[in-house]
């Protein structure tokens, strides 16, 4: 079921080295574990890194640009008071949920991180039911979120935990059925195969008007997925002071923070996959060349992040209502017809 | 399932203390607001948290150090609070100032005006979570506040109001940097409507909200943009004017709606006329001395004085009540913020907390001038 499509040189080598297949197979895992773990933290500083500079571009000031090169180590300091800080709490709060929930939060954002294709050689866990695998572990930390608001004896925590509820059950149907769209097109769950079928025309073009409603609505969704403006009521610093993670310091926020930046990364590479063909390279100019499949994902995923950053620094933020009104109002018929689209171009054929 | 529910889950009101410390409500005000899930049944104001009781201090400092503490009331229009006081000691002491001290305070005061508005705008944006529109704001304002700093050396407390005129002259640039400022901002004003006026998003969170009638409007007392945006007309620059103001065009911005949208467009559309008024005076400063000798120790005559001026956020108003000695017997400022959010829990009523940040912002309130 695991298929491991990285470095099978690595693994013989291993192999001889110990004699052992399942010796082999946990030292790898355990590797894979600790280079993942690596790259989730450098993902995440260098979005929040990436977020303050974007920030910093579209408000007329500068963002950080005094630690390291062009303020590259800025969220590496930052990340380090952060770790000496102490950690507090309330009183009266549930102390083992109050605990529990900010790992809740960045273990499922590092469990779906492993179906991720970061190029043809480098992707963990090439699951059959890839997509439908991410949408079930995403939708976990919500769990996280929302233990987090309950336990910590706050109301301001409370209703940003309680707005967390209904927001991300909500549009968490709506990516479900962006995906499903998507699948009726593809015909597969698989990510390799979803990549693979991209590699003359992306999706976004050969389901053309049909992908592009289901393009919006997913980035509409995943924005909300997210928490992030204008779908940031859960910590909409205004009305609730940080919402569900008010009473969290040091590591257990920084969790918090880490955990939000990494799903906003899993959720345009999500994207990528879906509509721009992962790793492939435009018109197929480095085909041939091994581990270039790394800076075109890169580059893809990182324009869908600024669009994403782009939204927040832009877009005021929505009321409750507004939100569920969108949602259960707009974007779930428009879904429902478009699935129906989709099947109805995949089934004349209409697609490119 | 009914009986389920009815039996071992219910609901119930709740309170949340927003507030002494709480980044919505400008400064340390507590709203205490009875929810019902997400919606406001009942909201009650506590008040006091940066009282300095200042009106009390009043009474043992002479007229021309009353003016300094006035611009700690509403610190975002510091130059009309201190230019009510003169006006009014000036009234009292029957100083007729010259042209060119009336036009310079029109012209401070409408550019405070501006500035303030910036401020209020890009707090707003804030409030309703666009944050970018903070620093949008903050770029008008900086401009205006180097044009204070030249003539006046402060930028926010300016103190350039005494009896009897102003304290300095104009710097020789300001004709040059009000132009330089006026066409800056007919250039970047619309992006204010770019940024949020035109934003559905931020539409859908004003419109309806927050609505009071004119009828309410004139029992609250509300006063400035947030009674004009229920449509009542209390222009004080209109009705009432002092300084240059009689001899200006400009419009009366007044919008019929009274909800949070109403008095969003009031503001926006009131820069411009600040940008007119500008735009009439820039060319017409008047020569002449920039104040007039009064002398060093001034005694009210007996009797009570009242002076109000348009205040970026409504009118202000000074009572002086004057026994013939060089202290004010009693002194009382009729702050337009706490007039104005004596309505808020008109306005809020019934809708969510959002909404109660979104309103709040719209009254835009200066809680040291509330408190005072």
């Amino acid at each position: 079921m695991i298929t491991l499509s990285i470095f099978t040189n690595i693994h013989q080598w291993l192999l001889g080295l110990l004699q052992n297949e399942l010796g082999v197979h946990i030292l790898e895992l355990t590797l894979i574990a600790l280079a993942y773990l690596g790259l989730f933290a450098i993902i995440g500083l260098l979005l929040v890194w990436l977020e303050r500079r974007v920030a910093g571009f579209f408000q007329l000031r500068l963002g950080p640009n005094r630690v390291g090169p062009i303020g590259l180590f800025q969220t590496l300091a930052d990340a380090l008071k952060l770790v000496s800080k102490e950690l507090t709490g309330t009183d009266q709060a549930d102390k083992f949920l109050y605990r529990l929930a900010p790992y809740f939060v960045i273990v499922t954002a590092l469990i779906s991180m492993s179906i991720i294709p970061f190029s043809q050689e480098i992707q963990v866990f090439d699951i059959n039911i890839g997509v439908f695998f991410f949408i079930s572990i995403s939708s976990l930390g919500v769990i996280g979120i929302f233990l987090a608001g309950w336990s910590s004896n706050n109301k301001y925590s409370l209703i940003g935990g309680m707005r967390t509820g209904i927001q991300m059950v909500s549009y968490e149907l709506s990516v479900g059925m962006v995906i499903v769209t998507m699948v009726i097109l593809s015909g597969t769950l698989q990510i390799s195969q979803i990549i693979a079928l991209q590699q003359h025309t992306w999706f976004i073009f050969q389901g053309h008007i049909s992908a592009l409603i289901a393009f919006m609505v997913m980035m509409i969704a995943a924005t909300a997925e997210t928490n992030r403006t204008p779908f940031d009521l859960v910590e909409a610093e205004s009305e609730l002071g940080a919402g569900f993670h008010t009473e969290y310091s040091g590591m257990n926020f920084a969790y918090f923070f880490l955990a939000e930046f990494i799903n906003m990364f899993l959720s345009a590479a999500i994207i990528v996959v879906l509509f721009f063909g992962g790793w492939l390279s435009p018109f197929g100019i480095t085909a041939g060349i091994p581990f270039m499949g790394i800076f075109w994902f890169t580059i893809k995923v990182t324009g869908i992040i600024f669009l994403f950053m782009w939204f927040r620094w832009t877009f005021p933020r929505l009321r409750v209502d507004q939100i569920l009104t969108l949602e259960w109002k707009y974007l779930l018929p428009i879904n429902m017809v478009n699935i129906v689209l989709m099947a109805l171009l995949v089934w004349l054929g209409l697609t490119f | 399932m009914g009986e389920f529910l009815t039996d071992n889950i219910k609901t119930q009101e709740y309170f949340l203390n927003m507030g002494p410390q709480h980044p919505a409500t400008h400064g340390v005000l507590r709203l205490l607001l009875q929810l019902d899930g997400e919606v406001v049944e009942n909201l009650d104001l506590d008040l006091g948290y940066v009282h300095r009781s200042i009106e009390k201090m009043c009474e043992r400092l002479s007229y021309p150090q009353i003016i300094h503490l006035t611009d700690r009331l509403d610190y975002l229009s510091s130059h009309m609070n201190n230019e009510a006081v003169a006006l009014a000691v000036e009234k009292g002491l029957g100083i007729e100032v010259p042209d060119r001290v009336k036009v310079i305070r029109t012209m401070m005061a409408e550019l405070t005006r501006i500035s303030s508005h910036a401020l209020w705008w890009g707090v707003m944006g804030m409030d309703i979570g666009a944050l970018t529109a903070f620093m949008y704001g903050f770029r008008e304002r900086e401009l205006i506040n180097d044009i204070f700093e030249e003539t006046c050396g402060a930028r926010l407390t300016m103190n350039y109001n005494m009896v009897g005129g102003v304290r300095y002259d104009l710097h020789k640039n300001f004709q040059q940097k009000v132009k330089d400022f006026i066409k800056h901002a007919r250039k970047k004003l619309p992006e204010y409507d770019t940024l949020l006026s035109n934003n559905i998003i931020f539409r859908k969170r004003l419109q309806g909200v927050g609505a009071i009638d004119k009828e309410n409007a004139i029992l609250n007392g509300l006063s400035g943009p947030t009674a004009r945006g229920s449509g009542v007309s209390c222009d004080i620059r209109k009705i009432h004017p002092y300084s240059a103001y009689d001899r200006v065009q400009f419009n009366e911005i007044t919008f019929p709606e009274g909800d949070s949208y109403a008095r969003y467009r009031v503001r926006i559309r009131e820069m411009w006329e600040s940008l007119s008024i500008l735009e009439q005076l820039v060319d017409n400063i008047p020569e002449g001395d920039h104040k007039v000798k009064t002398k060093a120790i001034l005694k009210l005559p007996a009797g009570d004085y009242y002076q109000k001026v348009e205040s970026a956020r409504g009118e202000f108003g000074v009572y002086i009540v004057s026994t013939g000695e060089k202290f004010p017997s009693r002194v009382k400022f009729r702050s337009p913020n706490f007039a104005n959010l004596s309505a808020l829990s008109k306005m809020a009523k019934g809708f969510k907390i959002a909404d109660v940040v979104a309103i709040l912002s719209t009254i835009d309130i200066v809680v040291p001038d509330i408190d005072r």
